[in-house]
């Protein structure tokens, strides 16, 4: 038996396999991932697992190194979700995801900081030692919202996409301000003196490593497009390019002390637009896949280590400093949102509501980054004081914030609701006026969005195109793309069956048809009416209404983490319609 | 009144819009606009910009269709009643929605005109009669003076619940 040779091999897969089957496991039961994220699942798989070899081993199982989370964990993630980012959304409420971003989350360090720094001065906690570097070194860390815990529990409830994409994109921005924020206060621990000019140098980093991983990401994504512009030949390793210019970003980034994730999702979002022009529809395809697959297996790995990581002797249980740990930072969090919101509020008309408010504070999930850069601490006396609360707030937020803010919203949405159901009439008008707001917003464009997007648009069709693209011709929007594949499939229908065969007969009701059934019709109306008074038919009538009514673009997430965005219902109907309007026209 | 922001704001994607760069919209201009490709009602809405038939629309017709969906400010609900009611009032709002239900502009919503739009804004997956039988509910609940057919009073009646001020009105023109 040669175990030695295999080892490390064998063990990662088989906790890839663990992972996956306990997937399949969950979705098994139907009714389990309703009540219960699957987050916490797996937390909980991790935790039985954690239990066993403790008892086996009677000795600590293995943490979670920071380094294999970091270098091989992270990215996939943070991929899938830059380049599925659906950009209009993001850059529209870009100016109030980086407020969040930014301005929020020193919000909260400082807040947090401070306040567990005057719960240390109460004598009776034992917590003096604790100094006040120490204190916002640990805010810095346990401040950030994690976008991995954010995007799984977010899955669960159906929130309109605006809202998504602010949480989502607030938690995937912040890493730049955590970044440096800890890397400051740590070597502010280990600096003798603190002079102001280091605290300016602090302030000045924090531009840096936000911009400079910025132009890293956006120089591996040109690159990328350019390399797939002389893929013609070699389909085969199409995807791979993809993968490893993200990659070396991130790498890039972090080897230069930058942000890494913003680099990535730099990268992810430069390079979309023109390597999925240049490769083939299958290496397209496959990438797609394989970034779903690589981000859910991640995704699946860290809450399970998590899980495992828990148990163990690394924890020091101060029960007081833990509890205010995760007060402060529920409090810290609402009043943060609160404060900004009402400063966006002025500024956009678009106003934030304040279920929309509760949901932001609500879902500010910590998840794993905290639980990595907690362990990658220097060692100093206090250290397991600082894993036990964080290792608390984590298993605190996805638990019980994951678990309850279902309910909640759905709580906070009952209360709005008309006392009376609409009838017939009004639910077909109102969809009507939605529909109708939705076009008008469409051709008047949005709050000075068009001066940036045209100039970008100018910019990209005088030079990038030129350079990344391998066919310059006018890019065509999917749509088009849509457009067109509809109608060859049109044609080949029409050259297999002579005639239409798809769906219902198209009413041209203005037609001569219609002129002759028009003595029928009155006939039909009275034979039908009392049917039509007949309270099951309109209950009926409802329900097919309800369910059959093309949904206005802007309800549902554009973002999933378990399917490929064109495999979901809103695409299905806007090929319906593409389709009825093509036979009217 | 739409202040000067707002002008210069909808001039500029007045222009972005337009491709022929000669100051007039052409109806494929506004087909060009993705987002209104998959509205079920994107046909109708592109031909309530255009005056009664004329291809082009200028800066002016543009903006005077726009400003029908104005959020109505606090200040002028209480205007006084002998001005001319402006464009954003609830009933002009509600006015500019019948006209896209009312193709024949014979001022009611007949049988026919409602199945048309049902049919649009509908999946595939209902039948015909489903569909009638709908369309007859929605006239039967609405009608009034008995003529099988929804006139605007009876429009507007039946939408009396409904916050037409907030569904109808673009959030950034104000």
């Amino acid at each position: 038996l040669d175990y030695q040779h295999v080892q490390v091999p064998f063990e990662i897969t088989l906790w890839i396999m663990l992972a996956s089957l306990a997937k399949i496991g969950f979705h098994l039961y139907n009714k389990l991932p309703s009540v219960v994220p699957e987050s916490c699942l797996l937390i909980f798989v991790g935790l039985i697992m954690g239990g066993i070899i403790y008892g086996l081993n009677d000795r600590s199982p293995p943490v979670m190194d920071s380094d294999i989370f970091f270098l091989y964990l992270l990215p996939p993630i943070v991929l899938d979700a830059g380049y599925f980012m659906p950009s209009r959304p993001f850059f529209e409420n870009i100016g109030t995801i980086l407020l969040y971003a930014v301005v929020g989350t020193i919000w909260n360090v400082f807040g947090i900081g401070f306040s567990l720094y005057g719960i240390c001065q109460v004598r009776v906690f034992q917590l003096q030692d604790v100094s006040l570097l120490h204190n916002l070194l640990f805010g810095s860390l346990i401040a950030a919202v994690d976008p991995v815990a954010v995007l799984a529990v977010f899955e669960e409830i159906h929130v309109n996409e605006k809202l998504h994409i602010l949480v989502f994109g607030e938690s995937l921005l912040n890493d730049a301000v955590t970044v440096v924020l800890y890397k400051l206060f740590r070597s502010f621990c280990e600096m003798p003196t603190i002079k102001s000019t280091d605290v300016f140098a602090g302030v000045g980093k924090f531009f840096v490593v936000g911009l400079g991983g910025v132009l890293v990401g956006l120089s591996f994504g040109f690159t990328a497009a350019f390399t797939t512009r002389f893929t013609k030949d070699i389909r085969v390793i199409e995807p791979l390019f993809v993968f490893l210019y993200s990659y070396l970003s991130y790498l890039t980034a972090e080897m230069f002390h930058l942000s890494g994730i913003v680099a990535i999702i730099a990268c992810a979002m430069g390079m979309k637009r023109y390597v999925e022009a240049n490769i083939s529809l299958k290496s397209h395809t496959t990438v797609k896949y394989f970034m779903k697959m690589w981000s859910s297996v991640s995704d699946t790995l860290i809450f399970i280590f998590l899980g495992v990581s828990t148990i163990g002797e690394n924890h020091e249980w101060n029960w007081p400093y833990i509890c205010f740990t995760v007060i402060f930072c529920l409090v810290w969090r609402a009043l943060g949102v609160l404060v900004l919101t009402f400063f966006v509020n002025r500024f956009h008309v678009n106003t934030i509501t304040s279920k929309d408010q509760f949901i932001i504070a609500y879902g500010g999930l910590r998840g794993a980054i905290c639980f990595s850069l907690v362990f990658l601490l220097p060692e100093f006396h206090r250290k397991k004081l600082f894993i036990a609360a964080t290792t608390v707030v984590i298993l605190f937020t996805v638990f019980v914030q994951g678990m309850t803010i279902r309910p909640l919203v759905d709580l906070l949405a009952v209360k709005r609701k008309r006392e009376s159901a609409p009838t017939v009439g009004e639910q077909i008008h109102i969809r009507f006026l939605d529909h109708l707001l939705a076009g008008i917003e469409d051709i008047s464009g949005h709050w000075g969005q068009y001066y940036w997007k045209d100039k970008l648009e100018y910019f990209n069709s005088k030079y990038l195109q030129k350079i990344l693209l391998r066919e310059y011709d006018q890019p065509k929007s999917s749509i088009v793309l849509l457009y067109e594949k509809l109608e060859r499939k049109h044609a080949i229908e029409l050259a297999e069956a002579g005639q239409l065969g798809h769906g219902p007969a198209h009413p041209s009701l203005l037609g001569p048809g219609f002129l002759c059934s028009s003595n029928d019709r009155t006939l039909r109306t009275d034979q039908k009416l009392e049917d039509i008074q007949n309270p099951d038919v309109l209950d009926n009538m409802q329900e097919i209404l309800a369910r059959n009514l093309y949904r206005i673009r802007r309800t549902g997430p554009a973002y999933n983490r378990h399917t490929l965005p064109g495999e979901s219902e809103p695409s299905e109907h806007a090929k319906e319609i593409l389709i009825l309007r093509h036979k009217g026209l | 009144s739409v202040s000067h922001s707002q002008i210069t704001r909808l001039y500029s994607r007045f222009t972005s819009l337009d491709k022929g760069e000669n100051g007039t919209l052409s109806r494929e201009d506004f087909q060009r606009i993705p987002e209104l490709a998959i509205n079920p009602l994107g046909d109708r809405i592109i031909n309530a910009f255009f005056p009664e038939g004329e291809d082009q629309v200028n800066f002016r017709g543009f903006m005077r269709t726009l400003a029908h969906f104005r959020p109505i400010e606090d200040n002028e609900k209480s205007r006084d009643q002998n001005g001319p009611e402006p464009l954003n009032s609830r009933s002009n709002k509600l006015h500019f929605a019948f006209r896209l239900y009312d193709l024949d502009k014979d001022d009611k919503i007949s049988r026919d005109e409602l199945l048309q739009v049902l049919r649009m804004m509908v999946g595939v997956n209902i039948s015909d009669e489903q569909l009638g039988s709908i369309a007859d509910r929605t006239i039967q609940e609405a009608d009034q003076d008995g003529d099988s057919a929804i006139s605007f009073a009876e429009f507007v009646k039946v939408l009396e619940k409904v916050d037409v001020e907030q569904k109808m009105s673009i959030r950034f023109l104000h």
